[in-house]
C-alpha cells in the first residue's frame, strides 16, 4: 500500500490530548494521596494498602493532596471551558440514550462492540466519559466542603453537612476509580486508541 | 496481486499472536510502571526538591485560606443532643500521658507585642465574662465530634491585654510541650474561645485542663490545650505539628 493510500484523521484536538494526560497524573495524585489521608480514620472497615499510597504518612499525604487538587481544578476548568465553547462536548458526547448506552453495554459484554471508527464515541464510552466529568464535578465540590466545611458551609449542607461530604467524596472516588479502571481496561483491549490520544490522528484507510 | 495476497495473509495471521504479545507486553510494562510509580511514592515524598515544591504549595495553601478566610462567617452550632459522647481522646501521646496541671500555682505568662505582660492566676481568668459554643471539633485524621466548649472571647482577652491586634501570628505554649500558632484575623474571629469548661464542668485534664483555646474555624491540633504561655509576633512561631510538614493555616 502507498503511504499516499493512508488518510490520517484527526480524532483528538491537542486541548483534549493535554489535558487527558495532566487530568490522569492529577487524578493517580489525589486518589493515591487520598487513600493515605482516609487510613489515618477510615470510614469503613478497612483500609487501603500503604504499599498503593502516596505521601509516606498523613502530612505527605494532605501535602500531596492539597497540591495537587489545584492541578485537578485548573486543568479540569480548562478542558470544562473548551468542551463547552469549542461545541467539543456537543458532538462527541451528545446525545445519549440510555437505551443506546444499554446496548452498547450489552455488546461490549459479548465482545462485539463497534469501534471501528475511532473519531466517533459509542454510547457506552459517552456515559463513562461523561460519568467521569461528573464524578470530578463531584469530587471538587465535596472536597471543598471537606476541606472548609466553615467557609463553604452551604456546600457542606446540600451533603448533610461535614460527615456527609465524607460520604459523598468517597463514593465519587469509588464510582471514579472504577471507570477508570474499566477505561484502562478497554485501552488495553483495542490498543490502537492509545495512540491517538498523544498524537490525536488515527490511520483511516481510503 | 500475488505479493498482495501474502501480505493481506500475513496480515491475517500473524498479527493475532503479535497482538497478544503486544499486549501482555503493554500490560506488564503499565503494571509495572504503575507499581514502580506506587512503591517510589514514599521516597518520592522524601526527595529534596518534590518536598521543596510540596512545602511551596502549602505555604501557598496558607495564603489561600487566609483569601478564603472570613471573619463574620460563623462555624455552625449544635443544639446539646447532638454533643457526641464520650468526646474523642486525641494528642500525639495516649490519654494515660495526660499532663495533669496543678491550678493552684498555675499561671498563664504573656509576652511579645502586649502592653500589659503580668501573668494570669485561674481564678482571675474564670473571673471574666464568659460565653459557651457547641461546635465541631474536627481533626486533621478526618474525624470529628461536637462538644460544648465554654470561656471567654479571645478577642475580648487581646483587647484586655493590650495586644497588638495588627500583629501577624499568636503563638501558643503548653504544659504538655505542644506548642502551635494561629493567624491574627482567627485570633479575633469572634467564635475564638479561651475556654476553662468542657460540657459545663471545669476542662478535666485529657481535654486540656486548665484552658484549651477553642477555635471552630480550625482544625483540631490548630487548638492548644494546657497552654500556659501566649505570645503576640510577626515572627512565624511555627508548631509542633507544623514543623513536621502539616499545612500551618489548616483552617475549615
Amino acid at each position: 500500500m502507498e503511504p499516499s493510500q493512508t488518510q490520517w484523521v484527526k480524532i483528538h484536538p491537542l486541548v483534549v490530548r493535554i489535558t487527558h494526560w495532566v487530568n490522569a497524573l492529577a487524578i493517580l495524585v489525589m486518589v493515591t494521596s487520598g487513600w493515605r489521608i482516609y487510613n489515618a480514620s477510615p470510614l469503613f472497615p478497612f483500609r487501603f494498602p500503604n504499599e498503593l499510597t502516596l505521601g509516606g504518612w498523613l502530612a505527605g499525604a494532605l501535602q500531596w493532596h492539597f497540591a495537587a487538587m489545584w492541578l485537578l481544578v485548573l486543568n479540569g476548568i480548562v478542558y470544562v471551558t473548551y468542551g463547552i465553547v469549542s461545541g467539543h462536548f456537543r458532538s462527541k458526547l451528545f446525545p445519549l440514550t440510555p437505551r443506546a448506552v444499554l446496548n452498547d453495554v450489552r455488546e461490549a459484554l459479548r465482545g462485539r462492540l463497534a469501534h471501528g471508527d475511532l473519531s466517533v464515541y459509542n454510547a457506552a464510552q459517552r456515559a463513562a466519559y461523561l460519568a467521569i466529568i461528573l464524578c470530578l464535578v463531584v469530587l471538587v465540590f465535596s472536597g471543598l466542603a471537606i476541606w472548609k466545611p466553615v467557609q463553604f458551609q452551604e456546600i457542606a449542607a446540600i451533603m448533610g453537612g461535614y460527615e456527609g461530604a465524607r460520604i459523598v467524596h468517597f463514593c465519587a472516588m469509588a464510582l471514579m476509580v472504577l471507570i477508570v479502571l474499566v477505561h484502562i481496561i478497554m485501552v488495553i483491549l483495542v490498543p490502537r486508541t492509545l495512540p491517538t490520544m498523544f498524537t490525536g490522528r488515527a490511520r483511516r484507510a481510503s | 496481486m500475488k505479493k498482495r495476497t501474502m501480505e493481506t495473509s500475513l496480515a491475517e495471521h500473524s498479527p493475532k499472536l503479535v497482538r497478544s504479545i503486544e499486549r501482555r507486553l503493554f500490560l506488564r510494562q503499565g503494571l509495572s510502571v504503575g507499581a514502580l510509580a506506587m512503591l517510589s511514592g514514599c521516597n518520592l515524598t522524601d526527595d529534596e526538591s518534590v518536598q521543596k515544591v510540596l512545602e511551596g504549595m502549602s505555604r501557598w495553601n496558607d495564603r489561600a485560606q487566609g483569601w478564603l478566610f472570613s471573619q463574620t462567617k460563623l462555624a455552625p452550632e449544635f443544639p446539646e443532643s447532638a454533643i457526641t459522647k464520650p468526646f474523642p481522646f486525641n494528642a500525639f501521646y495516649t490519654e494515660a500521658e495526660v499532663t495533669v496541671v496543678d491550678g493552684k500555682s498555675y499561671q498563664l505568662e504573656l509576652a511579645g507585642l502586649v502592653r500589659d505582660q503580668k501573668p494570669w492566676t485561674l481564678p482571675e481568668l474564670y473571673a471574666l465574662p464568659q460565653t459557651s459554643q457547641i461546635t465541631r471539633h474536627i481533626c486533621v485524621e478526618g474525624w470529628s465530634a461536637i462538644g460544648k466548649w465554654s470561656g471567654v472571647r479571645f478577642s475580648d482577652f487581646l483587647a484586655r491585654i493590650g495586644a497588638d491586634t495588627t500583629a501577624k501570628y499568636v503563638g501558643f505554649e503548653c504544659a504538655d510541650d505542644y506548642t502551635t500558632s494561629i493567624d491574627m484575623a482567627t485570633a479575633l474571629h469572634p467564635q475564638t474561645l479561651l475556654t476553662f469548661r468542657f460540657a459545663d464542668q471545669i476542662l478535666p485534664p485529657k481535654y486540656g485542663f486548665p484552658m484549651k483555646l477553642r477555635i471552630p474555624t480550625k482544625l483540631g491540633f490548630k487548638n492548644p490545650k494546657h497552654i500556659t504561655a501566649i505570645e503576640v509576633t510577626n515572627e512565624y512561631p511555627g508548631g509542633y505539628w507544623e514543623d513536621q510538614g502539616y499545612n500551618w493555616f489548616s483552617g475549615s
